[in-house]
């Protein structure tokens, strides 16, 4: 039976993972993900799992690294700068090939920055963020009933792949209330067995998860393993919403809070006579090249809206066909493009 | 007892220790206790950054390879998904107490139900004989070429003794692989590390002084000669704690 | 002393790496170092003196390369 609750966008994602099956979560405090762990806090143990709160990030993702070795559902969350430090452990799990959610409640940056909602670590998600050739899946929540429903298949697809999944998300996606509704009956879905797994050597011979190649042509197999299944992603995963796209002269691409907020422009646009569309990437890694290849083509011009200096439109840049159509609107440092601005710059486009 | 026979925990290949190291006969060692409590099957180890990074080539049991330091933090995930496991660390003074001073001092103030094997030699071997945190007063390395002198480097790091006033710290030994006799301590050190955690009490962790002739330029014989003169002295053996 | 004369070291020639520790502890004098290098061009050590051998063990014991196992003495025949 569905049940509707009113949840903010970290405890939704917190409650997504939970249903997911996750058994082990551990974090650090930091602004604005702290609803997430607290509610970990809470919840974890009554459902027969592990809460650790971790003396630093770089623990908390090793935790993390270590429970998903022993086959069990695990994530770790945290914003920005608590991300960074979190590289090392997830450049280690690509290279293990381990299952994990990460999720990062994106706030203002570089540096300490601020802890306003941005959309500033495009890059440190999509294009490897650590060291070495790899990649994770990056989902984007636009709501607080994504933020639950793609925390719940970020772990169903982390195991199907052996990789980390990436949620990103940002301090006004996380903190936001809004209605949330699922199945008080949800089960976990894509159970697979994890034959790799850390659990002894009974009945099997012994075994090791590494991610250390020192053999003559070893690592460039690893390698060569590794993009076989990144390629294989790029085919099966990727996912966007297109919203009014068919007769649109003019498409927004946003993904995330500024998603959202492009979506209620485009109504006002069309009110106003003008045909605006837009086009949602949900999945950032994989990015949906051919779908926006596809819209750019038949549009006129192409919007590209962040919460940053602009990282994603060198996505789109790269999608569409002629570059000379897209151009940028982007506010950083905690500044949140207002739906009014968003009209204003599509109006002076259209003009 | 002593065994004079490779233990089935280990496998039966060549390592690729220099000669004279300690590692070979600390990796022994563990395993002869790993057969006596017959729990091989049951064991879960973690593996350092640092010359023991191939541990797993050696050891016939589950182990899994930890980023440089982060080692307790991983035996912590897998531990406490897997309680009725044995659940152990192997690392070096760089990993152990220079990189991943965090996470040892955390997890032994947790309490974390896991044991640790400590092999303190005072340089950083796989990388070529670098300064550690344990690098004794007056020791030259590749990047203390003018010794360490306290004043410039710091002194050497008892990390053991750190420990010994974290509450969740159950047991805590320092040992050396000098001498026969005291192989034999090293070894029964290592079974009370291991008891320790399958009784529950929680953290244990034994600390091994360790030859490594090849950086402190002298030969394997030599070398367990200054352990004996010299090392000892800044690092005195015995039951820290429990 | 039950086992007195009853192992011996044997010592896996290509598994020595000519550390040389064996040499050392052992108390009664009796394994040496021939001077010949085995396949990895390491000086490997042998029982020199059989007879002073008391079976001990710490030999084996103190082998870091797992290359000295105690094992009966073959009778001669």
């Amino acid at each position: 039976m569905k049940k509707r609750y009113l949840s903010t966008g970290n405890e939704a994602c917190a409650e997504g993972a939970l249903r997911a099956g996750c058994l082990f979560y551990a974090g650090y405090p930091i602004t604005p993900q702290n609803e997430l762990i607290a509610y970990m806090a809470v919840h974890m143990e009554g459902r027969g799992g592990v809460f650790i709160q971790s003396e630093s990030e770089l623990a908390a993702i090793n935790m993390v690294l270590g429970s998903s070795a022993a086959g069990v559902r695990s994530m770790t969350s945290s914003s920005s700068p608590g991300i960074s430090l979190k590289q090392e452990g997830i450049s280690y799990m690509a290279g293990c090939e381990l299952p994990g959610v990460i999720v990062n409640v994106m706030r203002g940056g570089p540096g300490l920055g601020n802890i306003s909602a941005a959309q500033s670590d495009y890059f440190q998600a999509t294009k490897g963020g650590g060291h070495g050739d790899y990649s994770v899946i990056v989902l984007a929540p636009a709501n607080v009933q994504e933020m639950f429903d793609l925390t719940f298949d970020a772990f169903a697809l982390a195991d199907k792949y052996r990789t980390p999944v990436m949620i990103l998300s940002d301090g006004m996606l996380g903190q936001m209330m809004e209605p949330l509704e699922f199945d008080e009956e949800i089960k976990p879905q894509g159970i697979i067995e994890k034959p790799w797994a850390m659990t002894g050597a009974a009945n099997r011979s012994a075994q090791s998860i590494k991610s250390l190649y020192l053999g003559d042509g070893a690592l460039e197999a690893l390698n060569t393993k590794l993009q076989k299944k990144y390629e294989h992603i790029r085919t099966a995963e990727c996912k966007s919403e297109l919203y009014k796209c068919d007769d649109a002269d003019i498409v927004l691409v946003a993904y995330g809070s500024i998603g959202r907020i492009a979506r209620s422009s485009i109504d006002d646009l069309r009110e106003k006579g003008i045909k605006a569309g837009l086009i949602r990437p949900i999945t950032l890694w994989p990015f949906p090249y051919d779908e926006i290849k596809k819209v750019s083509k038949k549009a006129k011009k192409v919007l590209v809206i962040e919460m940053s200096a602009g990282q994603m439109v060198e996505d789109v840049r790269l999608a569409a066909e002629d570059d000379s159509k897209i151009s940028f609107h982007g506010r950083t440092g905690g500044g949140v493009p207002t739906e009014k601005e968003i009209v204003e710059e599509v109006k002076e486009l259209y003009a | 007892m002593p065994k004079f026979e490779k233990p089935r925990s280990m496998k039966d290949v060549a390592t690729h220790y220099c000669p004279g190291c300690g590692h070979g006969l600390i990796h022994r060692l563990l395993c002869e206790v790993i057969d006596d409590l017959g729990v091989r099957e049951t064991t879960v180890s973690v593996a350092p950054v640092g010359c023991a990074v191939l541990a797993y080539d050696y050891w016939d049991f589950d182990t899994m390879e930890a980023p440089h330091g982060r080692t307790p933090a991983v035996a912590t995930g897998l531990k406490r998904v897997m309680p009725d496991k044995l659940v152990f660390t192997y690392q070096g003074d760089g990993d152990l107490a220079a990189i991943g001073t965090s996470e040892i001092i955390h997890a032994g103030n947790r309490g974390e139900n896991i044991s640790v094997i400590f092999v303190n030699n005072g340089v950083y071997g796989m990388t070529g004989g670098q300064m550690a945190p344990t690098t004794l007063k007056g020791q030259t390395t590749a990047t203390s070429p003018h010794t360490r002198r306290v004043e410039k480097e710091g002194y050497p790091l008892k990390i053991t003794e750190m420990m010994a006033v974290l509450d969740g710290v159950a047991y805590l030994e320092r040992t050396s692989v000098d001498s026969y006799a005291n192989i034999i301590k090293t070894k029964k050190a290592i079974e009370k590390c291991f008891r320790a955690q399958l009784e529950g009490k929680g953290f244990s962790m034994v600390e091994i002084l360790s030859p490594c002739p090849t950086y402190w330029g002298m030969s394997p014989v030599e070398s367990m000669e200054r352990i004996r003169n010299e090392v000892v002295k800044e690092y005195p053996l015995g039951v820290i704690k429990g | 002393m039950k086992n007195k004369d009853k192992t011996r070291p044997v010592i896996n020639k290509e598994r020595c790496k000519g550390c040389g520790l064996c040499i050392n502890v052992c108390p009664m004098g009796s394994l040496t170092s021939p001077g010949e290098v085995n396949k990895k061009g390491l000086r490997y050590a042998i029982l020199k003196n059989e007879d002073k051998c008391t079976g001990c063990g710490m030999c084996a014991v103190i082998c870091p390369d797992c290359a000295i196992e105690m094992r009966e003495r073959e009778k001669k025949s």
